[in-house]
């Protein structure tokens, strides 16, 4: 039921342009207006989001440890796990963010006779890099519609990932890998039950969205073949800011494009906006140097406290009976 | 719970369940059951502090007497939150539901309630945060997993944050550090605002705030106190030891968690500071005042976290001492390490400690100026400053629980197992999973360790529990020693439900057992009074011969 509407969504969503392409004629609606409002949608609402969440203050300096303290000078610190300077800071983003470094360390709990046992559970962390991973490899690949000669670096990537050369034209190994992650996590969320219980409509979507924009890229590639300079000169003049609307060049591609373009403006209301989020989290990018340094609170103010004059007047009797000094007899 | 109701551990252990329910979580509102909860916050302890809506109240009963505007006072409480602390704000919006925390939670593997899994603890929150925070939740609703703040709703943030020991075991696994203890604290502090606490917090933070410490030791019964053990420890080893109260112009002021002045075995952790402080002459003093090392007020508010803490700076100022030195406690360190300062801060009046023993300056305490005292002894033990005879803990199979608090909020791992590596001769540890940065909660952590919620304290023990099961099944270790005042308490209740025959004990106490102190008597038992291995024989013998064996100096020369 939770998975059913968001599905109905993505449907509407391609029906949408079958529609107004197809049936209406829309080739400027779908090729330029709703791809700018798109992208303007994304930048300034990640922008937003950033701006939002880096304005709002740490007040207080809460790295969740995971490794030994910097302390006495022979006991060996874990500098990235447990980092006490801005080095360690980086290599432990840079862990998490290229490698999902916490998500590898994920156990399974589960209980075996008298004892609780914890098995290794590498799946969730190796489908999360292989969706993530193949997914930015396609995006650069994309960068061949962005440049009028297509960059060095994006031509040996394209080399690379049809290096298995089947079938013409050759498959692209991570559009592959990319289905098949993105089938995984969603699979994994309908057969699980602890994760099924979790899983809101709003988790679907994105997975549904992002099928429906690999399958249509990989039918576009594989199978109902477009006209690939039609699709070049449309890029073209987006990104010179000379948009001409280019008729026929196949209704698949307008889907691909409106797909793309809902998950670019659904992107920053969502929990998509993690890609920032996890560069400010402030249980990763903090160094564990509290003690050292001073962290300062901009909303710091003073409170009622209890003095130790005041403590003093209530107990003097008892303390001087206690044989304890008092500050006033 | 009453004592002839408590169910056999064999049948809890086996009535959890993982199975998650069919219904949507949203649509099982939360049942209040008895033995999972803690008696509401008293009118009398509430007002000590100054805290809204003072009255006595029921959780169990169906009117919890709450203000007219309960529901704007949160939503407005909650704007004020999000609006002050980037992890909320950031937690609220981030999470993708990928589960990776699910299972990481003791409290969801000993009870199964789904809403004990860490990110559904977390969706309690966003739900309402979605609803009156963000577009989406507002026009679409429930479909993109927004609801109503509403009487039911509330009993469930009620009943689930004081089901959260703020431990951050979810925040190590997930790939955001989402910190459910981040939330939960933001939620305690919006259930405050109307008057829903605990009393087995408020009642010790009121104490605190007017006694100086959670149990409400006034000053003469502290000195009391300190007296007993003091007479424990001549019996024990024919010294007698002078140890100052509020005295000024000491070189070190001493704070430690107000348990270790009450109850074992607590009091065996302190007698073991004492001894340890006395065999090295140090110039420091104990304060009635600052009586308290542990801090409740960070289980209620942030701001009277700060208020309990003012009182260690201020007396440490009063005093004119150089430097502070804790004692062994969780969640203290956790204050101490990333709070203190920022409150109550600078302490400019102090100097950067120095062990006055090993000259050794500890840099990393150069802005807070205090030091955990298992810092200070592994140093004391490096430098060999400590006459020590293990030989004397060889009854003692010995595992090492790391706090949830020094472990996630700090980072203590090496120190410990170096001092006992040093007083202890059999140490095992438990599986990777559960120690170190991977640590179980004791159960009990952040207030929760009252009679009352007995069932739910055993359940989110158990997975700690378990772990000692293990070790004692394959090694037979009967010792679990920790650097926490509530472990301590907690994990003494959880060991005899769940592992009997496993004992509870601070670092500083198997020290103590351990240390050899000038001019002190042939010991015949440990600081409980068990019989000591050896001791039909002549102990130190025994430790030479341990030292020709393995080699070292440490302990040979003991009392000869
Ligand atoms: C800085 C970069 C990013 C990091 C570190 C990151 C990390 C993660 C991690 C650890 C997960 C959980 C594992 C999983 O469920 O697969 C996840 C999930 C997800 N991420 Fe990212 N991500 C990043 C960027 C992105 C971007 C750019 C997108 C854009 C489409 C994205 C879309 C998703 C989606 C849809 C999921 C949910 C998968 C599911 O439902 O199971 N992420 N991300
Ligand atoms: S691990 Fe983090 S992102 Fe995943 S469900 Fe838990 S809190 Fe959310
Ligand atoms: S902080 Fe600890 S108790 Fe709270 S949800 Fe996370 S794992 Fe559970």
């Amino acid at each position: 039921m939770k998975a059913l509407v968001p599905f109905l969504a993505v449907v509407f969503l391609v029906l949408l342009v079958i529609a107004g392409v197809k049936a209406a004629g829309l080739y400027f609606l779908f090729g330029v207006a709703v791809p700018y409002a798109a992208a303007a949608i994304f930048l300034l609402g990640f922008v937003y989001k950033v701006v939002k969440w880096g304005r709002t203050p740490v007040p207080f300096h809460i790295p969740t440890t995971c490794g030994q303290q910097k302390s006495l000078p022979w006991i060996k610190p874990n500098s990235i796990e447990n980092p006490s300077g801005t080095g360690g800071v980086i290599m432990r983003m840079l862990l998490e963010v290229f490698l999902f470094r916490s998500l590898f360390k994920n156990r399974k709990t589960k209980i075996k006779g008298d004892y609780i046992a914890y098995s290794w559970a590498p799946w969730l962390w190796l489908s999360g890099m292989a969706f993530h991973w193949s997914f930015l490899l396609i995006v650069i690949r994309h960068l061949r519609f962005f440049f009028q000669s297509v960059p060095v670096p994006v031509q040996a990537l394209e080399h690379l990932d049809s290096i298995l050369n089947w079938g013409v034209p050759a498959l692209y190994i991570t559009d592959v890998i990319f289905l098949a992650a993105v089938t995984y996590l969603f699979l994994r969320r309908v057969t699980l039950a602890h994760l099924k219980a979790i899983t809101l409509p709003a988790d679907y979507f994105p997975l549904f969205l992002l099928f429906g924009i690999g399958a249509s890229g990989a039918l576009m590639r594989y199978h109902l073949r477009v006209d690939v300079v039609g699709v070049k000169e449309l890029v073209m003049g987006l990104v010179s800011l000379h948009p001409a609307a280019v008729a026929g060049i196949g209704t698949i591609f307008y889907i691909h494009l409106f797909l793309i373009s809902t998950l670019f403006a659904y992107f920053p209301w969502s929990k998509l906006v993690h890609a920032g989020g996890v560069f400010l989290s402030p249980t990763r990018n903090l160094s564990n140097n509290s003690r050292v340094v001073r962290h300062v609170n901009p909303w710091n103010y003073p409170v009622k406290v209890h003095t130790y004059a005041e403590y003093e007047d209530d107990f003097r009797e008892k303390m001087k009976m206690a044989g304890l000094p008092v500050e006033k007899e | 719970m009453a004592k002839e109701k408590e169910p056999k551990p064999e049948e809890l252990f086996q009535s959890i369940d993982y199975k998650a329910p069919k219904k949507f979580w949203m649509d099982t509102p939360a049942q209040i059951r008895p033995g999972m909860f803690c008696w509401g916050a008293k009118a009398k302890s509430l007002n000590t502090v100054g805290f809204p809506n003072a009255r006595d109240w029921n959780p169990s009963e169906e009117n919890w007497k709450l203000p007219d505007n309960w529901q704007e006072i949160l939503i407005e409480g909650l704007r004020e939150r999000l609006d002050k602390y980037r992890s909320l704000r950031l937690f609220m919006d981030i999470c993708v539901r990928c589960g990776a925390c699910a299972d990481k939670c003791h409290f969801y593997i000993g009870t199964g309630d789904p809403k004990n899994m860490p990110v559904l603890r977390a969706e309690l929150m966003r739900s309402v945060y979605r609803k009156y925070f963000t577009t989406g939740g507002k026009v679409l609703g429930k479909l993109a997993g927004a609801r109503e703040l509403d009487l039911q709703v509330l009993k469930e943030w009620w009943y689930y944050f004081f089901q959260c020991t703020e431990c951050r075991r979810c925040s190590v696994f997930c790939p955001y550090g989402i910190d459910q203890a981040e939330i939960t604290m933001a939620g305690r502090e919006l259930l405050n605002l109307i008057g829903l606490n605990i009393e087995w917090i408020m009642g010790p933070a009121a104490n605190c705030y007017m006694k100086g410490n959670h149990l409400g030791l006034e000053p003469h019964t502290i000195v009391n106190n300190v007296e007993f053990m003091l007479d424990d420890i001549e019996t024990l080893t024919g010294i007698r030891i002078n140890p100052s109260f509020n005295r000024k112009g000491a070189e070190i002021l001493f704070v430690t968690p107000s348990g270790d002045l009450f109850a074992d075995p607590g009091t065996y952790t302190c007698m073991g500071y004492l001894m340890l402080f006395h065999e090295l002459g140090l110039d420091y003093t104990w304060s009635t005042y600052a009586s308290e090392g542990g801090n409740f007020g960070f289980f209620t508010s942030n701001e009277l976290a700060k208020r309990l803490n003012s009182k260690i700076y201020a007396e440490a100022k009063r005093l004119g001492v150089k430097w502070i030195l804790g004692g062994e406690c969780g969640h203290m360190w956790r204050v101490l390490n990333q709070y203190m300062d920022t409150w109550n801060g600078p302490a400019d009046f102090l100097e950067v400690p120095k062990s006055p023993i090993t000259g050794t300056v500890f840099e990393n305490a150069k802005a807070t100026k205090m030091t955990h005292i298992i810092e200070f002894t592994a140093d004391l033990i490096k430098h060999g400053k400590l006459k020590l005879d293990p030989s004397r803990n060889d009854h003692l199979n010995v595992t090492f629980h790391d706090s949830c608090n020094t472990a996630r909020g700090m980072g203590v791992f090496e120190e410990p197992r170096y001092v006992i590596n040093n007083i202890c001769r059999n140490f095992f540890e438990m599986p990777r999973e559960t120690i170190r940065e991977q640590t179980f909660c004791c159960g009990s952590g952040s207030g929760l360790n009252a009679g009352e919620d007995m069932e739910l304290r055993l359940r989110g023990g158990l997975a700690r529990a378990n772990a000692v099961k293990y070790v004692h099944d394959k090694h037979g270790v009967n010792m679990l020693a920790n650097i926490c005042a509530i472990d301590r308490a907690a994990l003494t209740t959880s060991m005899n439900y769940w592992v009997p025959g496993v004992t509870v004990a601070g670092v500083h106490e198997l020290l103590a057992n351990a240390l050899v102190m000038t001019g002190e008597k042939p010991r015949e038992t440990d600081l409980r009074g068990e019989p000591l291995p050896a001791s039909e024989e002549d102990v130190s013998v025994s430790a030479r011969a341990v030292t020709q064996a393995e080699g070292e100096t440490a302990g040979g020369e003991a009392n000869v």
